[in-house]
Order: C-alpha cells, then structure tokens, then sequence
C-alpha cells in the first residue's frame, strides 16, 4: 500500500505545484490546499502504514497487547492538519479582501498595484 | 598589559564623557595612556636588549583554551615603542590641530581604539588574535579616512582603503589557516621556530602568496599603492599616525615577523625584493608630478615602504640591520613632515607647495624641525635617514637575485626623494614671499612639540648611531635566519662604493630640483597612460561587481512569486535528484500489497485533486477538493488512525463551507497563462511530484531506524493515566507542541476577524477613512 500511496502523494504533489503557479490567486489557494493534504499523508505514509491496529490502549491494561501504529506522527500530521486549516482560512480571507481592494485576480498585476 | 590594552578600548570608549568633563584639555589627558605605556615599555628595555623575549600568558577563556598571549621581542618592542611615542605626541598635536571641532570626541575615540588595535597586532602571539587586532585597524583607519564624512570624496577614499585592506586580509586569514595547518601551530612564537619545515611543505607557495597579499594591501606596495595617496583626506594628525608611521607598517610587520618561518627561499626573495624596489621607485616617480603636500608625501611613504620590503626580500644580515635603521628613521621624519604639513595648512590655508614661499621668518622653529625631517628624508648627513640610506645601497649590493635591476630602481628612488624632500621641505619656507589665502604665524607650542621632537631624534641618533646597537641587534636576532654577527652603525663608512652611489644620487636630484617645473610638465604628457593605472582596474571592478549585483538581483528577485517558486523547486530538483540517483542508487521496490477498497480511496483521491485542478467552475473545483478530502478520511480510518480521522473530517466540512461562502464573492478563473507557460509548469510540477514518489520509495525501502514512540506507548496509561495514547502525546508529552499551535490559530482567527470587520468602502488609499466612516459598522 506504501508503494501506491507514495505514488498518489506523488500526483497530490504535482498538482498542489502546477496551481501554485498559476496567475490567478483562487487558483493559488487551492494549491496551498492540496499542497498542505499532500505534505499531510507524505508523513503519515513515511512512518510506515498498519492495518487495524490504532494505538489505543484497552480499559484495563496498561499498555496495548499487541503491535499498533506508531502514534508519534499521528499526533504530528493532527496538529499540522489544524494548523494548515488556520493559515487556509486565512489566506482565503486575504485573497478576499485583496481582490475587493485591488480588483485584480492576476498575481502579475497586483505586484504593480500599490494601492 | 593586555589589560592596558583592552582597559584602552574602555578608555577610547569614554572619551566622549571625559570631553564633556575636560573640554580641550582632553587630548593631553588621554595622550597619558600611550605616555605611561611608553614608561612601561621603557621599563623592560634591559631585558630585551639583553635578547631575551617575554611571553605574557593571560587565560582569556580558560574553559576553551583561549588565552591571550603577548610576545614581545625586539621587533614588538621597536614597534611598540613607536605606537605609544608617536601616539601620544600626535594625540597632544591634534588637541591643537582639531580645536574647536566639534566632532573632537570622535575622533578621540577612534584614533585611540586604533592606537589600542595597533598594539594588539604587534604584540599577539596567536594569529587569530593577531588577526582580529588586524581587521580592527582596518576598520578604525577606515573611520578616520572619512572623518570628514560631509566630503564626497573623504568617503569615497576611506571605502576604497577599506577595500583594498579588507580584500587583503581575506587572503591573509586563508593564509593564516594554512600556515597553522602546515606549521601546526596558532602561536607565532612556535612558528618562528618551524622554518624547515614550512618551507618544505606543499602548502608553502600558497600560504605564501595568501600572506603576501595580505601584506602588500596592508602596507601599499605596488600594484596595491592607490589608496594610500587618497587615504590623504583624513585630517593630518591621522595621516602623520596611520597613513606613514604605523599602520602601513602592519604588513611590513607582519613579513618580518614570518621572515624566520618563511623567508630564504628563492621565491620569498624574488617577490618581496621586486615588488618592493618596484613600489620604491613607483612611489619616487609618482611623488615628484604632484604639488598637494600631503600627497607627494604619501607617495615618499610608498616609497619607503617598498624600501622595507625590499631589505625583508634581500634578507642578508646587513639588510636586516638597514631594515631596522630605515624603518625607525622613516617614522621619526615622516611623523614630523606631516605634522608641519598640517601646521603650513592651518598656518596659509593651503596645502600646494607652489603656493607657499618664504616662510622662514614668520615660523622659525617650524621651519627647522622641517629642516631637520627633510634632511633626513633625502638621505643627507649628519641624520638617521643617511645612515640608513647606506646601508640600503650596501645591502643593494648584497642582493642574490636581481641585483641590477633593484640597483637601478633603488637608485632613481634615492634621487626622486632627494628631490622630493628639498621641495616639500625647503620650497615654503625659503625663497621669495609669497601671498598665501591666511597669514602665516607661528604655530602654537602643543603643535610644535611633536615635529620638533621627532626631528631632534633623527638627528641625535644620527649624530651617534651606536647608540641604537643594542636595539637593532635585539632586533636582527629575532627576526634573521641564521646566527648575528655584532652589530655596529656608525654614521661615516669611509669612501667606499655606496658613499658614491649617495653623491651621484644628490647630484640627480638637484637637478631634478632644479628642472622640477619642466620636468613635471613633461610628465603631463604621460596623464593617459598612468589613468589606466591600477586604480583603474580597482574602479572597473567596483563597477562590474555593481552591475553583476544588479543583474541577478533582477533575475533572481524580480517580485513574481512564481519565479521565486520556480527558482527554488529547480535547486530543489537539482540537488536532491542528483544525490538520490547518483549518490545513493536507491533501491526502490513497489510493493503490491493493497486491497480494493484501499485503492477505491487512494483513487478517489488522485481524482479529487486532478478534478480540482481542471475545473473551470468553481463550486466544481471546491466539490473535488471535498472528495479528496474525505477520501484522506478515509484512508486515516483504514490505516489505523481514528483521530486524525476524525479531525480531518471535520477540518474538511470547515473548509468546503468556508469556500463556498467566501469563493463565491471572488473573482471567477481566469486563463491568464500562455501554452508555453502551462507546459512549462506543468514540467516542473511533474517533475518535483516524480521525485517526492521516488523519495519515499528509497525511504520506505530502506533501512528503518527502531521507532522513538515505543517509551510513549508504553507509559501513556501509567503516567499519562490516558488510553488514547495520540491524545496522551497531544497533551501530556508533547503539550507545549499543542501551546504553540493554539497560538497559531489564535493569530489566524486575529487575522480573519481583523480583515473581515474593515469593509472595502471603508478603505480607499488615496482617501484614508475618516473617523465617521469607521463607526458605522
């Protein structure tokens, strides 16, 4: 599965790049989005993937009988995920507000708006 | 006494404090420093002149190692000596020259952070301490050139000797770093004694060349001299105690402290003997074309600065013992002419020789003291400079390699100066009266008593040279090669070969003298070939290093984000490519362990993002997003990770509502980008995409180190007292992780709040918004 998921994140990748670099400013934050899902599973995929075994540990024991996955890049991808969603809401609002300001989707343009 | 010399940077730190306290007298009150140094100095006088060397160890940083360790012997002495004697009357001489000025204080500061800096690059024992004590008077003598910071060319000037000496000292740290590696050592006293070995190593010529770079910028020697002259704009207190007694000095220092570690080799004495007689007879030629005072005296300076690294180049023990005399004997009439060259400026208001005339009657004892110095300068009896003169012509003829060629140089040299000194010394103050912009007086005793005393000395030591015997060969001995016979000067040698080179260069120079006026308009002729002199070359490449910033500042920082984008995946690609498949030959297997359903998501999720990608309708594009989003979820749950799951489900409803709302008052896509620009792109999305899957196969199949979460998943219940163990990490083990990302999203939540309470009629930037506007919402 590793193997077909590396090939997928691949795909995420590439598309997440070509709309980045596209001229219109929508098309930049849905590259940031799938760019931060991309980064995402790239290291939730890399620690190695476990079929049916979260890491929980039953009501009375004190740790989990058997092998489960590693729960350190779980927690990290949790964080990254709420955080991309924080700097997303953000650039969307921003791309907002600039496009009401500016009238202008085109990044090539707004760099000569100064207003 | 490396606490007088870093208390001396406190000192020079103050001088603006005692200024305001002392007003005038501050000068003299800081001229005590260099005065109770000179003491101390004078104090161990027996024990260098008994030949020995004292090595003071102070612990710096005992923890590492670093101590700061003073080596004086005879050179550090001589050199010591001159700093503190020199510094201390051209710190009474400026008190005069600078009253009234109001940027005193700062130029207190800074001649006595240089004076201090000085010290430290005579007295080091450890090259990097002899470095940074390097560096700082580069620096420091950079801020004196443009002291007069109001004036275009006072700034100009002192960037181009930061330049020149700044380049140089790169080198000289490269140098530095090789000679420590070759002679295994960072101490100067252990080096001087591993000579066979340096020159034996392969690193030799290198370390060579770096260190004479280093010190030919330092000390102007050609083709390096141009900054010297224009270094001129500084006040002449400065140019008196920098730009002629020490700090051109550094690098003639500096090649005579290695002459034991490096010298005797043939390519030691060819470099330093050539391209010292070359600066010799440059800085002769150049001297005698101008009238600016202080420039035909900068140019003697080059001259006697080639004349020094001549004698280290010829290396024999009678050029030691000249190269001792002359040093000493520049820096005594050198000091003194230019402080009468300030004294003739403040007295006349102006600095051209050709405008001054008969001045003998209005400053008497001006006039003798530049008597005095000029007699020395021109290598006449019964002065220092004579007695050093001979011995360089006798050393001439000593030279193994060459030695034509350094006889006619140092011989046109002689001559040139000879000529030089009667016109800087006698024109102004002999012959007819002349009407100069002030009218000269005397100038007033604390400006008088630098030169008077530095001409007297050139002409006691003259009169009985034996009395320097003990110095030079203290001296000598630590700086030769090979065993020191006694040593004894004398001011008359009989009649003998150099006596007569002496006449027949006097000769020479009166009648330069004589046809000064002619011969210069000769020169004139010249003007085109001396513009594409070296300090040409310095411009060129100031210009071209300005053009190559401007060119790629517009190709790498052109303000299109895109390119910047472009430019950073290429490196990217680049790099990491050829490390992976050149370097490392992965080893990449792909694995076929996947179940249907498992291959429905990831298919889903290709999908969603290609979909994403080419949609032309917004609400499609968003739609897409949300199928690989939940098809993320979805992945999540089947590979065991329930909360990210659950997070990322959530996370995605957020987000397709919040473009929904917000999309649909943005501007609909547009097709901005030519076919060329969209394949473009597309090559450099593919490609980065193709290496992040072959990076994670090569790690997926390679070796795996064991996991660092075992410890969590093994206390998370005992300690952690949580069954969910990622949420135990969360918010137990890696809880300040979860501080800072509540930060993070507190700001974003800022951020939006902020943006979306200012409504776009509210905001005009060439109409700010009035207060009015600003309340209605």
């Amino acid at each position: 599965m590793e193997s077909l998921m590396a090939i997928a994140i691949g795909i995420l990748f590439a598309a997440a790049i070509y709309m980045m670099l596209r001229r219109s400013i929508v098309k930049l934050v849905i590259g940031l989005m799938l760019l931060s899902n991309a980064a995402n599973l790239l290291i939730f995929v890399t620690a190695g993937m476990t079929r049916g075994a979260p890491p929980l540990v039953p009501q009375g024991l004190t740790a989990p009988p058997g092998i489960v996955a590693d729960p350190l890049p779980q927690a990290l991808v949790l964080t990254a995920i709420v955080i991309s969603f924080g700097v997303l809401s953000f650039a969307v609002v921003l791309v907002r507000r600039a496009w009401e300001i500016v009238k202008a989707d085109d990044l090539d343009k707004m760099k000569d708006t100064d207003t | 006494m490396q606490l007088a010399v870093l208390g001396g940077f406190v000192v020079a730190g103050m001088a603006p404090l005692l200024h305001r306290w002392f007003g005038a007298r501050t000068p003299m009150l800081m001229a005590l420093l260099p005065a109770s140094l000179t003491l101390w100095l004078l104090w161990q006088w027996p024990t260098i002149i008994a030949g020995n060397v004292l090595l003071l160890e102070w612990a710096w940083v005992p923890g590492l190692d670093i101590t700061l360790t003073f080596l004086i012997d005879g050179l550090a002495w001589l050199f010591a000596m001159l700093i503190s004697v020199i510094g201390a009357l051209v710190l009474v001489y400026s008190g005069d020259y600078l009253r009234g000025h109001q940027d005193l204080p700062r130029f207190l500061v800074v001649i006595t952070a240089f004076m201090m800096s000085m010290l430290g690059l005579v007295l080091a024992d450890n090259l990097v301490t002899l470095f940074v004590f390097w560096e700082l008077t580069s620096i420091t003598s950079y801020l004196l050139i443009g002291f007069n910071h109001t004036d275009l060319a006072a700034r100009k000037a002192a960037l181009q000797g930061l330049i020149v000496t700044a380049g140089g000292g790169l080198a000289l740290l490269a140098g530095f770093v090789m000679l420590a590696v070759a002679g295994g050592s960072w101490s100067l006293s252990e080096l001087i004694t591993q000579g066979e070995v340096l020159r034996e190593h392969s690193l030799y010529t290198a370390l060579l060349i770096c260190v004479l770079i280093g010190a030919f910028t330092k000390s102007a020697q050609f083709p390096f001299h141009f900054w010297l002259p224009n270094a001129m704009a500084a006040p002449t207190p400065v140019s008196a105690y920098l730009h002629s007694a020490t700090m051109v000095k550094a690098g003639i220092y500096l090649l005579a402290r290695l002459h034991p570690a490096l010298g005797g080799t043939d390519t030691w004495v060819i470099s330093l003997s050539l391209v010292g007689a070359l600066t010799m007879a440059t800085g002769a030629f150049l001297a005698i074309q101008h009238t600016h005072i202080k420039k035909m005296l900068a140019y003697s300076t080059i001259m006697a600065l080639g004349t020094l690294t001549m004698l280290l180049g010829i290396g024999t023990q009678g050029a030691l013992v000249a190269f001792v005399v002359f040093l000493l004997a520049h820096s005594l009439y050198k000091g003194a002419l230019f402080m009468v060259a300030g004294i003739l400026d403040h007295a006349t208001g102006t600095k051209d020789v050709t405008a001054m005339g008969g001045l003998r009657h209005a400053m008497p004892l001006t006039a003798a003291a530049a008597c005095i110095a000029a007699l020395s300068l021109a290598g006449l009896p019964p002065l220092l400079g004579f007695v050093g003169k001979e011995l360089m012509f006798e050393s001439v003829l000593e030279a193994s390699h060459y030695q034509g060629v350094i006889l006619i140089l140092a011989f046109i040299a002689a001559f040139l100066t000879l000529a030089v000194a009667v016109i800087v010394a006698l024109r102004p103050f002999f012959g007819p009266r002349r009407e100069t912009p002030k009218t000269p007086h005397e100038a007033p005793p604390a400006m008088l008593i630098a030169p008077v005393l530095l001409a007297e000395l050139s002409l006691l030591l003259g009169l009985v040279p034996a009395l320097l015997d003990g110095l030079v060969a203290a001296v000598v001995t630590g700086i030769s090669l090979g065993e020191v016979r006694g040593v004894k000067l004398s001011l008359w040698h009989g009649i003998n070969l150099p006596l007569l080179l002496s006449l027949a260069s006097l000769a020479a120079g009166v009648l330069v003298f004589r046809y000064w006026h002619a011969l210069r308009a000769r020169l004139a002729r010249l003007e085109p070939i001396m513009a594409r002199g070296p300090e040409a070359g310095y411009e060129a490449l100031m210009r071209g290093l300005v053009n190559v910033a401007e060119w790629q500042t517009r190709l790498l920082q052109n303000g299109y984000i895109r390119n910047y984008l472009v430019m950073t995946l290429l490196v990217f690609l680049g790099l990491v490519g050829h490390a992976l498949v050149f370097r490392h030959s992965p080893n990449i297997a792909l694995s076929i362990d996947v179940y249907f359903h498992e291959a429905v998501a990831a298919g889903l999720m290709v999908s969603g993002a290609i979909v994403a990608c080419v949609m032309r309708s917004r609400l499609a594009a968003v739609a897409a997003l949300g199928v690989m989003g939940f098809s993320i979820a979805l992945t999540f749950v089947l590979f065991s990770a329930p909360d990210l799951a659950i997070t990322q489900l959530l996370v995605e409803t957020l987000t397709v509502i919040l473009l929904v709302l917000v999309l649909f008052r943005s501007p609909r896509f547009a097709d901005l980008s030519t076919p060329v620009e969209r394949l473009r792109d597309l090559v450099v999305a593919v490609l980065t995409g193709g290496l992040t899957t072959l990076l994670m196969l090569a790690v997926l199949n390679g070796e795996r180190l064991p996991r660092i979460s075992d410890y969590m998943v093994a206390n998370s219940q005992p300690l952690g007292h949580g069954h969910n163990i990622v949420n135990v990490i969360l918010v137990d083990f890696r809880a300040l992780d979860t501080l800072g990302e509540m930060f993070v999203l507190a700001l974003a939540a800022m951020g939006v709040y902020a943006m979306l309470r200012f409504h776009v009629v509210d905001y005009d930037a060439r109409h700010p918004p009035t207060p009015r506007e600003n309340t209605d919402d």
